[in-house]
């Protein structure tokens, strides 16, 4: 009877200990799912949802970013948020909407200074080099300068003004009298600020701030800007081609054009204007 | 192990000691954690900025960088090494509470406490059944472990996106916990209701896996709680009833002569409640090293000390 | 007094900040789909000079959208920002709409705060003090300031009320703080106001020059014509010259920066360059120009004890002689291009390329200009220099050549120029000269010597006489100077609140101008009464009355008119004159002035469209007769014949606006040109009839130091000006929210090198300082303007940064006009 009783206790705590076990690591693999899953969840960034300056790659920040808030306290303007849960942004990090309030792009970046991390890069010390997203103008059948008024209001807010973003000047065809300034962001240039989307005038902004992965378009490999090769190499790049002169037409060929008109359009590359940019 | 739960543990010391001394730890961890949440309001109120950011990571008093370095390792497993003051205030906190104790984070610092604080004794008012839900206390390490690999895993600070700590705290101190705002309230009551209905003590005691962590940091703790005066027990057992780790008191009150006196187990919180609670003056603070104390087991000066008094 | 300086500041930003959040109200877009059940009519835009053409949708007695008049020469359907926005300016938060009074115990008292009262008590307190001001001091202690804002019969009655009615020449607009430097120089030299070219030169020109005119912001439709033929035109050239780098430059061919003032020295270079190179069109100097030498060292407007002006030797002297063509031809030699180099900052290559565009005789050349050449205290001799350089090579007065001065108000040209709204000014003519009084006095109907001869004080003397207690009452119509005059702290606000005056201002809106006076009288505006303005190029343009305003706010034509009715011809002229028109006893200003058989020749009637819609006229049923009608025709008798032809009114209403010499049913694009200008007769050629020989004055100037420079204590070049998103010192834009958004506050804009020295980092809050005012801002070193290094420029248009408070109160001692580009100021961290 003691026999069968130890015997029986024995197996009852065997049972006790394996059934304990298995549900504790059930408990810690269910725990281990759940945080996996929460966290690619969350690594679902809303687009409008932006990264204050020198923020890593997502996928780095989010591993970085310890939620401290300090940037946010940190930043001036108040451009800065912390995600409260169910913001979008993972919960407790720091983000900004540019419609709401723009990046000032302090030349101290007190954001970055403040981060304890590196989540918010140290190597970031000049703020024009920020990559925070990049501006598209998302509305060419909306955006006040398509259509031929003298908006410009995101081309005059621009802290990069004349380099991340130019107006491009194109003939209004309908008036025949008027110039289209159309507002054209160089994405090399754009900091992701904000400032443009925050003023546009229009009740749903014709320019945004996205995330670069979402804003930037890209050539193929394949092909070659053929007026910028040969303005990089400063001639063409096949040699000893000739024209033949045009019977009627002679000494009136452009260098440029090869035809019997002289296109001049005005010399803009300097501030990043015409080179590589052909609508 | 059963023990009773009495309704009003606790009594007994309030009537020999008066009601504020046996009440003094539990008033200053409270009044502990209110300053703690205290001085991350003090900025954003005042504009004057004694401490910046959240429990996470802050500067304080305009020189002193701090960082949780439970936060610090979830980001290591992530994959991402701190900047310097990130590292440096880790490094900080880690040797603080390596003097004072580990989950004297937990008892006097985090922001859930108070609230498992009550459901637990709302649960003990209402006379919930016990049973149930009372999975092993050994989960929460399992959950460190989950955390971590989870964080390694995804990339990102996992435990960080439930940690109803640094959640809580985090939108309180920036303004964002308001009801229908944030859902940080939620999970407050989740917590609350987890404890109160579905498991005891269950959250801080089985689950959070911060409190894990700094209880392996707790094991090498200097700040201890002793049962010196041990020998004055009277086995009302009101010390079980408050303490929220009771299986650390047996091996400080109960060894055998010579073992003990001092709690050694790292998930004692050092929440004090035990010597508040004792009506025979049976704990204290002190070092973690026994011989600290040489007269512990003799009864009489026990008695002395306690008539004394 | 009890409300001090800093008070009042204080309470006006407090009072601007609620307004401009309180604007927040999205307005007019509510019903831009389903444009059918809406009223569509033609209005000119309510905001610059360039005056495109908009139509106003209207339902329910409100204007719920605009679009640009795609059928209008000027715009074509475009409009820039502001315009976009037309339909929300009417409705800011902060209409007024009724009278308020400073009142303490139910009294008027200069010291008490404004309540409301009704339109009868504000005109009995307003008639008190009046004719208590008249009965002390006479005519000379009143005044009004108007405004090139002003439809074109509302500058008239008022002009009409103050110099015949009040018998007062102390009425100016605003537009002297704009226009008048231009005025000076078309007088001076044409002996007639206004450009001889019109819009239609941006196409016909191939080289541009912009001097201080910074059109892609200012004038942001006309820009856009300039540079559509900068693009399309086969060697279009745009020159840009500007004391500091604006949106101009972006589409500069050549563009220049150069040191403030040196434009003087600029231009007679390339009068140098052209006489050197023998580039002189010598036919067309001889039969059309008389060389002249304006009188020099004339000192710089300010009040006559001021240094400099003790110091000037001719002060205010406008006099020119007459010189030979080797004379002339000596004065500019010494500005040589190596010379003008190094006093303009600007490399040789550039101004010899700038010069070779007015020499070439293959190149038309239009040169354009606003407020850097206005707004100078040589403005009169700088706009003349710029004739001279046209005039030297006969590029005047034909298509594509055309030196043309642009405008800022909508109707700067139309009623501030035109009517006669300068203190100095008739209809037609000036009130120094007795064959002008005559004719005025011969169209109104009024007895000989009614006019008097004197010029009245033009707007800077107006607050200088008003803080020296001369002039006691002061009506302020449709402008904003209290944002606008310079020195404010020095000048303008102890006029206002001098205890001896009593000041009124007429605004739809609590301007920092309303909030100084004493009585403040809500406004009907723009789209809310029937009206007419005249823009840059001579081109008149009429709206009807689209919408009733605001129950209590009334137009200023009402309310002139009708205040005129408190005056009997008794109280106001001398018994001698009275005698004169003895049919006049006991009549009020108003039967004599605006019951005389003219302006009240046309009967109450319908206003209809072309499609039979009916619209409002409040004035006319206030009156009882056709008041806007009965102005215009007795208006036009003074133009008719004279160079200044309007077309009869009901045309205008036709018509997308006319340009004026309208002959036989017919514009003129090109004045004294014998192929455009009905007033030149065949075979003349060109004649420049406004001046007696027929000839235009070229009249030499020399380079003179501006009133102030920068040196050891204030070390910096101020420079203010506009911006594109707000206009008329932002009292309607800034009570748009999206254009308060565009541009919220007034910036320092500076050098990021100079801000470097300083220790400032954009955004850096700072103290500009001058002699004069103190304004805190912040630090600008990016963005539209780029300023040189020693040079920063701020926007006026925040009623919470009033830049006035910096700005010098030097003028032109010619045109009165204040330079407001120049003084010396320092920048310390704030």
């Amino acid at each position: 009877m003691a026999h069968d009783d130890r015997t029986s206790n024995k197996q009852v705590a065997r049972r006790r200990f394996l059934a304990t076990a298995v549900r504790g690591v059930a408990l810690v693999a269910l725990a281990g799912t759940g945080l996996g899953l929460a966290g690619r969840v969350a690594a679902n960034k809303p687009a409008h949802a932006i990264r204050p300056p020198g923020a890593l790659d997502e996928d780095a920040f989010l591993a970085a970013c310890v939620r401290c808030g300090r940037c946010v306290r940190d930043c001036p303007y108040d451009t800065l948020r912390l995600a409260g849960l169910g913001d979008g942004a993972a919960a407790g990090t720091p983000y900004f909407v540019a419609r709401d309030v723009p990046c000032e792009m302090c030349p101290e970046i007190p954001c970055v200074a403040a981060c304890p991390t590196g989540a918010l890069d140290r190597g970031l010390t000049d703020i024009d080099a920020a990559e925070m997203g990049i501006a598209v103008v998302v509305g060419h059948e909306s955006c006040l300068n398509y259509l031929g008024l003298r908006c410009d209001v995101c081309y005059r807010v621009c802290p990069l003004i004349d380099e991340a973003i130019t107006l491009e000047p194109r003939h209004n065809v309908r008036t025949q009298a008027h110039t289209r300034f159309l507002p054209t962001v160089h994405t090399d240039k754009c900091t992701g600020c904000g400032k443009c989307e925050a003023a546009c005038v229009l009740p749903e902004a014709a320019i945004r701030v996205l995330p670069e992965d979402l804003a930037r378009g890209r050539v193929g490999e394949h092909y070659r800007l053929g007026w910028a090769e040969k303005k990089k190499r400063g001639e063409s790049l096949v040699e000893g081609v000739i024209d033949l002169p045009n019977r009627g037409r002679e000494g009136m060929e452009s260098p440029d054009t090869g035809s019997g008109r002289v296109i001049d359009l005005p010399d803009r590359t300097k501030k990043g204007g015409y080179e590589g940019f052909e609508p | 192990m059963s023990r009773d739960v009495k309704a009003k543990p606790g009594a007994e010391a309030v009537a020999v000691r008066g009601w504020w001394a046996a009440h003094k730890w539990l008033i200053a961890r409270r009044t502990a954690q209110a300053v703690f949440l205290a001085v991350f309001l003090v900025g954003p109120v005042t504009g004057v900025w004694i401490v910046k950011g959240t429990l996470a990571s802050s500067y304080t008093l305009w020189f002193l960088p701090l960082t949780d370095p439970f936060m610090a390792l979830q980001s290591l497993a992530a994959g991402n090494l701190l900047a310097a003051s990130g590292f440096l205030g880790a490094l900080i906190v880690l040797v603080a509470y390596l003097l004072i104790g580990g989950r004297m984070y937990c008892s006097w610092v985090c922001p859930i406490n108070p609230v498992t604080d009550l459901a637990y004794r709302l649960r003990v008012r209402l006379g919930v059944p016990r049973t149930g839900g009372n999975f092993p206390r050994s989960v929460r390490y399992g959950v460190l472990v989950a955390a971590l690999a989870a964080s390694a895993a995804t990339g990102t600070l996992a435990w960080e996106l439930v940690n109803p700590i640094t959640l809580v705290q985090r939108e309180l101190v920036f303004g964002l916990f308001v009801v229908g705002g944030s859902l940080a309230w939620v999970v407050v009551l989740g917590v609350f209701l987890f404890d109160l209905a579905a498991s005891e003590r269950g959250f801080c005691g089985r689950l959070c896996p911060v409190g894990a962590f700094y209880g392996l940091l707790g094991r090498y703790a200097l700040l201890r709680v002793r049962a010196d005066h041990r020998a004055a027990c009277n086995d009302c057992m009101d010390c079980y009833a408050v303490c929220p780790e009771p299986r650390v008191i047996p091996p400080a009150l109960k060894a055998p002569h010579g073992e003990g006196p001092v709690i050694l187990s790292g998930d004692c919180t050092n929440c004090g409640r035990c010597i508040d609670v004792c009506s025979k003056a049976v704990f204290r603070f002190g070092g973690r090293f026994p011989d600290a104390v040489k007269a512990d087991d003799q009864a009489t000066t026990t008695h002395h000390r306690a008539a004394a008094e | 007094m009890a409300l001090t300086r800093r008070t009042f500041m204080k309470a006006n930003a407090a009072a601007a900040t609620a307004a401009a959040a309180g604007a927040a109200l999205p307005v007019g877009a509510v019903a831009q789909k389903g444009n059918e059940d809406l009223r569509w009519d033609k209005i000119p835009c309510r905001f610059c000079g360039t005056g495109c053409s908009v139509l106003a949708g209207v339902k329910d007695d409100r204007i719920h959208a605009t679009q640009g008049d795609p059928d209008a020469p000027v715009n074509k359907g475009l409009n820039c920002i502001k315009g976009y926005f037309l339909a929300k300016i009417m409705y800011g938060e902060d209409r007024l709409t009724q009278p308020l009074l400073r009142m303490r115990g139910g009294e008027f008292d200069k010291e008490g705060d404004f309540q409301p009262v009704s339109w009868e008590k504000a005109f009995d307190v307003m008639e008190a003090k009046f004719k208590e001001a008249l009965d002390n001091g006479g005519p000379e202690s009143v005044g009004m300031f108007g405004s090139g804002q002003w439809t074109v019969w509302e500058g008239y009655a008022a002009s009409k009320f103050m110099k015949a009615g009040l018998r007062s020449n102390n009425i100016d607009p605003n537009a002297r703080h704009c226009m008048a430097s231009a005025v000076g120089a078309f007088i001076r030299g044409f002996g007639a106001d206004e450009p001889m070219g019109c819009y239609d030169d941006l196409e016909e020109a191939d080289t541009f020059v912009l001097w201080g005119a910074n059109m892609a912001e200012m004038h942001p439709i006309l820009w856009s014509r300039l540079s559509d033929t900068r693009l399309t035109k086969e060697g279009a050239e745009v020159h840009v010259l500007s004391t500091f780098e604006n949106r101009n430059f972006e589409l500069a061919d050549n563009g220049m920066v150069f040191t403030p003032q040196t434009d003087l020295a600029i231009l007679n270079y390339i009068a140098n360059y052209i006489i050197q190179n023998d580039a002189v069109d010598e036919d067309f100097l001889k039969s059309n120009v008389k060389l002249n030498a304006t009188t020099t060292d004339i000192g710089y407007g300010l009040r006559p004890e001021h240094p400099l002006q003790q110091k000037a030797e001719n002060p205010n002297d406008g006099s020119f002689s007459e010189i030979s063509f080797e004379e002339y031809k000596k004065q500019v030699s010494g500005y040589t291009l190596e010379k003008t180099a190094e006093m303009s900052g600007v490399p040789a290559e550039k101004l010899e390329r700038l010069a070779k565009a007015f020499a070439d005789p293959d190149r038309k050349v239009m040169s354009l200009w606003t407020m850097g050449f206005n707004q100078h205290t040589r403005g009169v001799w700088v706009n003349g220099l710029v004739y001279n350089v046209h005039l030297l090579t006969g590029k005047i007065s034909r298509p594509g050549q055309s030196p043309f001065s642009l405008t800022g108000q909508p109707s700067a040209c139309g009623t501030a120029r035109e009517v006669g709204t300068f203190a100095h000014r008739l209809p037609h003519g000036v009130v120094m000269s007795k064959h002008h009084r005559d004719l005025a006095e011969k169209i109104w109907k009024l007895p000989e010597g009614t006019i008097p001869p004197e010029p009245g004080f033009h707007a800077v003397l107006q607050n200088r006489k008003l803080k020296d207690g001369v002039l006691n009452a002061y009506w302020v119509q449709c402008n904003n100077n209290m944002q606008a005059a310079a020195n404010l702290n020095n000048e303008t606000w102890p006029g206002y609140r001098n205890p001896d005056n009593f000041i009124v201002v007429s605004d739809p809106y609590p301007t920092v101008t309303a909030l100084s006076g004493d009585l403040i009288l809500p406004t009907a505006m723009w789209a809310e009464k029937e009206g007419a303005y005249g823009n840059a190029e001579r081109r008149t343009q009429f709206w009807r009355q689209q919408v009733t305003p605001p129950e209590g706010a009334k137009s200023d034509l009402w309310q002139t008119v009708e205040f005129s009715k408190r005056f009997k011809v008794e109280d106001v002229w001398p018994r001698e004159l009275v005698d004169k028109m003895p049919e006049y006893k006991g009549r009020t200003l108003y039967e004599v002035l605006f019951r005389n058989g003219q302006v009240d020749a046309f009967e109450k009637q319908k206003v209809v469209d072309g499609s039979g819609n009916e619209y409002p006229n409040d004035e006319m049923e206030a009156f009882g007769f056709y008041i806007q009608k009965g102005l215009w025709e007795e208006y036009a008798r003074f133009g008719r014949g004279r160079g200044h032809d309007l077309g009869a009114f009901e045309l205008y209403h036709q018509a997308r606006g006319l340009r004026w010499p309208v002959v036989d049913g017919k514009e003129t694009l090109w004045r004294y040109n014998e192929q455009y200008d009905p007033y030149v007769e065949e075979g003349e050629g060109i004649k420049f009839y406004g001046n007696d020989n027929g000839k235009a004055n070229l009249i030499s100037a020399p380079y003179e130091d501006p009133a102030e420079m920068p040196d050891d204590d204030y070390d910096l070049w101020l420079a203010t000006g506009r911006v594109l998103e707000h206009w008329h010192s932002g009292s309607m834009t800034r009570r748009v929210p999206e254009l308060h958004k565009a541009f919220p506050e007034a910036v320092v804009f500076m050098n990021p090198d100079d801000a470097r020295d300083r220790g400032l980092r954009r955004g850096a809050p700072v103290k500009l300082e001058t002699r004069r005012g103190t304004v805190q801002a912040r630090v600008e070193t990016r963005g539209r303007n780029r300023t040189p290094r020693g040079l920063v420029f701020i926007p006026w248009f925040d009623e919470n940064k009033l830049a006035n408070k910096l700005t010098l109160d030097a003028t032109d001692p010619l045109s009165k006009e204040t330079d407001y580009k120049k003084c010396a100021c320092r920048v310390v961290s704030a």
